[in-house]
This record gives C-alpha cells, structure tokens and sequence, in this order.
C-alpha cells in the first residue's frame, strides 16, 4: 500500500543520527574541511550508533537487524546533512560490507563481515573509479585476469576513500566483458597507494590514486567467487545511497539560505520578501523533496530485490543537477557573504558539485 | 512503512480506467478537439450508466487520482466531461455541514447525468481571490447574489445541460476583506442565474468552460457553506477564505494527477515511436555517453516521477488526515510545469510528426498547459510554498 511514512525503528535511526549530525558534526566540519581531518573521536562516536553493523546478520558478529536499501537513504540524507565528507567516512566500511554481506560466498562472509561488526571502527573500502574523463564503472580500463590459481590486476583507480588506512580494499575491474570485484588485502604486492589526493570539496575525506601493477590475488578473492557479482546492484546502491547524500547537502544549504534570507535586510525589509528571492527558496524546497522521494522508490526497488536500474539512474542524474542547482542558490542568496568562508554555503557549493563525479563512494 | 506498491483493488482501478482511456477516449479525442462545444454525449451516458463500477469514479483519494492519471492519458478535455460534483463537490466536502453533503450530494447519482462546479474567478480577479466583487447579501430568509463569474469549467453542463448544482464565491461584506467571502451553492434552475458564454481554448476544448451571470439571483439562506457570520475583529477567523484554500489543498494534488495523465500519454508517445525505430534508451551508463536524445528523455522521464510522487504524498497526507496545504501546492506547482514542459520536449523531438494535428502530441501540449494555470497558476503556487517554507504571512511576502 501507498506509504510515505518511514517505520518506528527507522524514525528512531532519523533521530539519532539527526542529532548526532547537528550536535557533533556540524560542530567540527568547517575545521575539518580546511585541516583535511577529522577527529578520530567522532568517528568512534559515529561508529558506536551501529550504522553499519547492525545490519549485519549475528553469524557473521552483527546486530541482526535487516539490511536495507530505504534506511540506507534515511540515514546518509541525515549524515550527509551534518557534513558529507565525515558521512562518507562514517560509511566507508558499507563499501566493503554491503557488497560481501549480498554476493559474498558463505566463507566470504565469514571471514571478512566481522571485521566491520567490531567495537572499533575499521577502514575498509571500494576501488571504481578510474582517472579518466569518460570513465565508464560497465567498461573499466583496470582488468582482472585468471592466471592459473591467482588473478592479475591491472590498472589505475582514484577517489578511493581511506585507501591508505584500509586493511581491505574490494577494487572493480573488468573480466571477460563484465565487472567484477575482487578484495584485495593491504600490502599485496603490486597494490601502490598513491598520494592523497588534492579535491575541490570533500576535503576532510581522505581519497588516493592507485595503481595495481600486476597485483596478484588468489582465485578466491574474487567476489562471490564462481559466481560474480551482480556489479549493477552494486552501482545502483550506490547511485541510491548518493542520492540521498545529495538531498542531505541540499537541504543544508537550503536551511541556511532560508534562514539567512529571513534576516537579512535590504530596502527597509528582509530579502526572502521579494519574490525573486522567495522563489528560488521555494523552488530549491520543491526539488529536494522530489529527489527524496525518488530516491526513497528507488531504494524500495532495491529493497525488494528487483531491478533498480532505471529509478536508481533517473533519480541519481536529477540529483547530481538539484544538488548544484540549490547549493549555487543558497551562494547567491547570501551573496558577497556566501562566497567567504565564514559561511558554510561555499563548502556545500563545492561537495555538491562532486555527485556528478561520485560513483561508487557511498552505498546503502 | 515506506511503500510504493499500489494496492490489488488500485491496480484494478488502474487497469479498469486505463481500458477505458483506450477503448473510449482515445478513439473520439480529435474529434472532440475540433469539434469544440459539442458533447460526448455516447461517452456521458455510458460514463453515467457505469457509475459505481470503478471505471468514471471520481474523488480524491489515492485510487481515485490513480484512476483519473489513466483516464487523462486517453484525453483530459473529454475526461473533464464526465459527470460528477467535481470542485462544487469538493468546496461541500471541504467545508459544508453533513446537512449540505446530504442535500446537495445524497442523490446526486440517481436519474440523469449531473455536474457540479465551482465559480471563482471573475473578469477582474484571478488569482487574487480575496478580491471577488460578487456581493451575496441577505434578504429575510434569503441571500440575493449579483456578479459575474468566469472561467466556471463545467458550468454549462452543471446549470444547463443536468440538474447540477454550482458553487459560488461570493462577498458578504467588501470591507471585511478574506473574511467576508463565502461559498453558495445554487442549484441548476435557479432564477436570476444564466449561462452567458462558453470561452474557446488552447486545450481540453471538450470541457466547457462558462461565463455564469447572477441577477439578483435568490437562494435559500441554508445555502452558505461555513458560518455566515462576518468575524471582522480576528482575522485568523477568514474561514470564508479559508475554506476557499482548503478546497484547493484537496484538488491541486488531483489536478497534479491530470497533469501526469497528459505528461505520460506524451512521453509514451515518443517512447513508443522510439522503439519502433530501434532506438533504446539506455539506462544506466555514463552521462558523458548519454545521446542528447537519451537525456532529453530521461529529464522528462525524471521530472514526471517526481511529480508523480510529489502528488501522491500530498494525497496521503490528506488520506491520514495530515494538513498538506504546503505539499499540495508543491505537487501542483511541480506538476503544472513538469507536464507543460515535457510535452513541448516532446513536439520538438518528434518533429514534422509531433507537430501533425494527424496524431495527438500536439494536442496533448496544448492541452497540458491549463495544469500550469487553473487551481492556481504555477506562480501562485510557488507563492504558497514560498510562505509556508518561511512562515511568512501574506503581508511578509506579497
């Protein structure tokens, strides 16, 4: 039946993470963003609400609680609110984890879904994107070849969150036409970290080139071992997990530009009296709610096991371009003021601009 | 839960009405076109001879706009033909007494068709609604109305072709302002109130769309919906005027639904003549890799669900009896301009064909546009959003 009200437990996940977002991260992430780090603390704070964890069945260490697609999405809208590089921090490890936890082997699962169910955060990521204009994640350049017991993987990759600090790292490349993914342990020979890199937004969070020159892997590292990967679930999990981060971003530059509007003064009467600007408030108001909701049927599509293609995609193109739209207005709204730092919408006008880029950086 | 799975008895609406749009509409929708001010009458009467069987339902809740979305996808002039109480239905559901909705609604569907409509907008207001010049003014037991109404869609077949009934918009008291406005019901026949003229259209030229005279036109004083007294002290007590909005939180979600109908019945179009020429839309891959054409489509494909979605929440809410006037007006503000704008897309990509009066894309631009425009233009619905989202007032932004 036609519903728009998320459950009671996942009302209770909104409030949690909600007033974590405003009490911690938006304490810090204005530090974080011109520093490039974020403080250990929070993120252990973070990780004690059990985002991740709680999803992940007892057998394997976690809470047992279902995984899914649509509180996957409540809860990034309201981390990506507090900040978005401390939000994909908090939900590197689900880059990992989600993929192993639905396409794993049973002896995949085993061995690597507990460390991500411990009572220490640990950084573990994803490898798909590539340096390269026209990178597409269905034609990666970076291939996988079956040599005897051990597959060869080659390639470069970029944007890969907390890449020096992960003990594993899933990297994607392409076999046979398709793509799959393959873990990789820290220190596998031929896996170079690169610098970190240097970004437009997302500053706080750390992401590295990397290059896989002829980096080995036993044949069991493949995920899902025989059997692949579905690699489009995993794309349109992240494209729906994205989405909401995009809602999250935009609804905090609309609050701010709401609120700054409403005091700012200018001939004799606050500025969010004049239609020009009232307008354009109320159209950034309309289209976050549009790009939640279809985020939330794309996630439901996800949820219920079906192909999510077409909504996870129509829904991730109208965010990336809602997400710029709203940041670049809550600019123009505060105007001169805006384009410091003292204000936040600069910061948000830069992370926002970055979906369309994003892919495979977050995932419910 | 969050759910997006219509229920079996909604599919079956869906399924029932979108047969129907096919099988009755679409046969007859350009005839219809140019023939303006001639009647269905076949599919009136076979709409009135089917009523009850969930096929011409009207109403506002979530089944109902699921039906409607079908039938505006075969034709939305011809859909605005069917019988039913329509907006005089909903200004009584809005804010009438259970007296009024047993008196003017309780037999409304037996003996022949009958229509109901709603009469707003005059020569010299649109939008700004508080400034109606039709006075009602009381007289013993009577109220006396003198005015003149435009734009009253379907009130030539509520006045004069059935036993129909309007409702009117009317001030009691010009200096008391929103507070002073009130809604009358007149019932077909009613001495002292005319038909003048029918208004020819861009669009839905099926619909007929009246100018309606009251010459001292005399109704019982039962016939004023809500209070008829004039609280000129407190002004958070214009339920006059507020009754007027409330039937408006409860039709701008269904009209966002018209819309869609139109929308898809477009993009279904374009889609359709696509596929016959081998072209698929792919999903799912790079933008950069995305054709023109394929992003075209897929931005109106985007903006018709979310505008679905947006009117489909605002209907919820009301079925859980939560205030939606903000998100009402989001679902029709989206709606209005999302439909004007993917079926003008849609003329210019199918070229010499899209702009063919041999198929119906061209008439489903123009009739699309009227979304954006009547139940509050798209600009008046922004206004709203924009007040509600700053908890402005009126005077705050004007």
């Amino acid at each position: 039946m036609i519903s728009f009200s998320p459950t009671e437990e996942q009302k209770m996940i909104i409030s949690m993470v909600r007033q974590f977002a405003s009490e911690e991260m938006r304490k810090v992430y204005r530090q974080c963003d011109e520093t490039g780090d974020i403080p250990d603390s929070l993120i252990d704070t973070a990780w004690k609400m059990g985002l991740i964890s709680s999803n992940i069945p007892e057998e394997y260490g976690g809470a047992g609680g279902g995984h899914s697609a649509i509180t996957g999405s409540l809860l990034s809208e309201e981390l990506a609110w507090g900040d978005l590089s401390i939000a994909m921090h908090i939900l590197c490890p689900a880059l990992f984890a989600y993929p192993i936890l639905e396409m794993g082997t049973e002896v995949q699962k085993k061995k690597y879904l507990p460390l991500v169910c411990g009572e220490t955060y640990r950084a573990v990521s994803l490898a798909l994107i590539e340096p390269r204009f026209d990178f597409d994640p269905h034609s990666l350049s970076t291939t996988a070849r079956l040599e005897g017991n051990e597959y060869a993987l080659n390639g470069e990759k970029c944007y890969v969150p907390l890449a020096a600090d992960a003990k594993l790292l899933l990297v994607c490349a392409k076999e046979n036409g398709s793509t799959q993914g393959f873990i990789v342990e820290k220190g596998t020979k031929g896996l170079e970290i690169g610098e970190r890199e240097k970004n437009m937004g997302i500053k706080a969070l750390a992401t590295y080139e990397l290059r896989l020159k002829n980096c080995r892997v036993p044949k069991e590292s493949r995920l899902g071992e025989q059997n692949g990967c579905d690699f489009n679930r995993i794309i349109n999990c992240s494209r729906v997990a994205l989405s909401a981060m995009a809602t999250g971003v935009a609804r905090a530059a609309f609050e701010y530009s709401r609120d700054y509007a409403k005091e700012r003064v200018a001939f004799g009467e606050p500025i969010a009296s004049r239609q020009a600007i009232a307008f354009m408030l109320a159209e950034m108001a309309i289209e976050i709610d549009a790009t939640r909701l279809m985020t939330w049927e794309a996630a439901w599509k996800l949820d219920r096991k079906e192909d999510a293609t077409k909504e996870a995609s129509l829904v991730k193109l109208y965010a990336d371009d809602m997400v710029v739209m709203v940041t670049d207005r809550a600019v123009q709204i505060l105007g001169g003021h805006g384009y410091v730092r003292e204000h936040p919408v600069e910061l948000w006008l830069r992370n926002g601009r970055g979906f369309a880029t994003f892919e495979g950086m977050a995932i419910v | 839960m969050i759910d997006f799975e219509p229920t079996p008895e909604q599919q079956e609406a869906i399924t029932k009405a979108h047969k129907a749009a096919e099988e009755l509409f679409r046969p007859i929708s350009r005839y219809y076109d140019e023939h303006e001010h001639e009647s269905p009458q076949e599919l009136i009467n076979l709409a009135w001879k089917k009523r009850g069987e969930g096929i011409f339902e009207l109403g506002m809740d979530i089944t109902s706009a699921l039906r409607i979305e079908e039938l505006c996808w075969g034709d939305a002039g011809l859909f605005l033909c069917l019988p039913g109480p329509w907006l005089g239905g909903a200004a009584i559901f809005a804010s009438g007494t259970k007296e009024h909705l047993q008196r003017f609604l309780g037999k409304f569907n037996e003996g022949e068709p009958k229509w109901g409509a709603m009469a707003m907008t005059e020569p010299g207001c649109g939008s700004d609604t508080a400034a109606i010049t039709t006075t009602a003014v009381r007289d013993g037991d009577e109220w006396v109305l003198n005015g003149e109404k435009i734009f009253v869609t379907m009130g030539k077949r509520a006045l004069e072709d059935s036993n129909g009934f309007i409702v009117v918009w009317a001030t009691v008291d010009k200096s008391a302002g929103r507070a002073g406005m009130k809604a009358f019901v007149v019932p077909a026949g009613t001495p002292g109130m005319r038909v003048e003229k029918l208004e020819k259209k861009l669009g839905i030229k099926a619909s007929d769309t009246a100018t309606v005279i009251f010459d001292n036109c005399r109704i019982p004083l039962g016939n004023v919906l809500g209070s008829p007294e004039v609280k000129k002290a407190d002004k958070s007590e214009d339920k006059g005027f507020k009754g007027a909005m409330a039937t408006f939180d409860v039709t701008r979600p269904i009209i966002a639904v018209q819309a869609l109908g139109v929308g898809r019945a477009a993009l279904d179009f374009v889609k359709e003549t696509l596929e016959k020429e081998g072209i698929k839309i792919r999903y799912g891959i790079p933008k950069q890799k995305l054709t023109a054409l394929e992003r075209d489509i897929m931005e109106m494909e985007a903006n018709y669900k979310a505008a679905k979605l947006l009117a489909l929440r605002a209907l919820w809410m009301m079925s859980q009896f939560q205030p939606n006037n903000l998100e009402s007006s989001i679902a029709k503000a989206k709606a209005g301009l999302a439909v004007t704008k993917i079926t003008q897309k849609a003329v210019e990509i199918m070229g010499p064909v899209g702009y063919s009066r041999k198929y119906l894309l061209e008439k489903w631009m123009r009739d699309a546009k009227i979304n954006d425009i009547f139940e509050g233009t798209g600009q008046i619905n922004m206004l709203i959003v924009a007040r509600r989202i700053l908890n402005f007032s009126r005077e705050q932004l004007k």
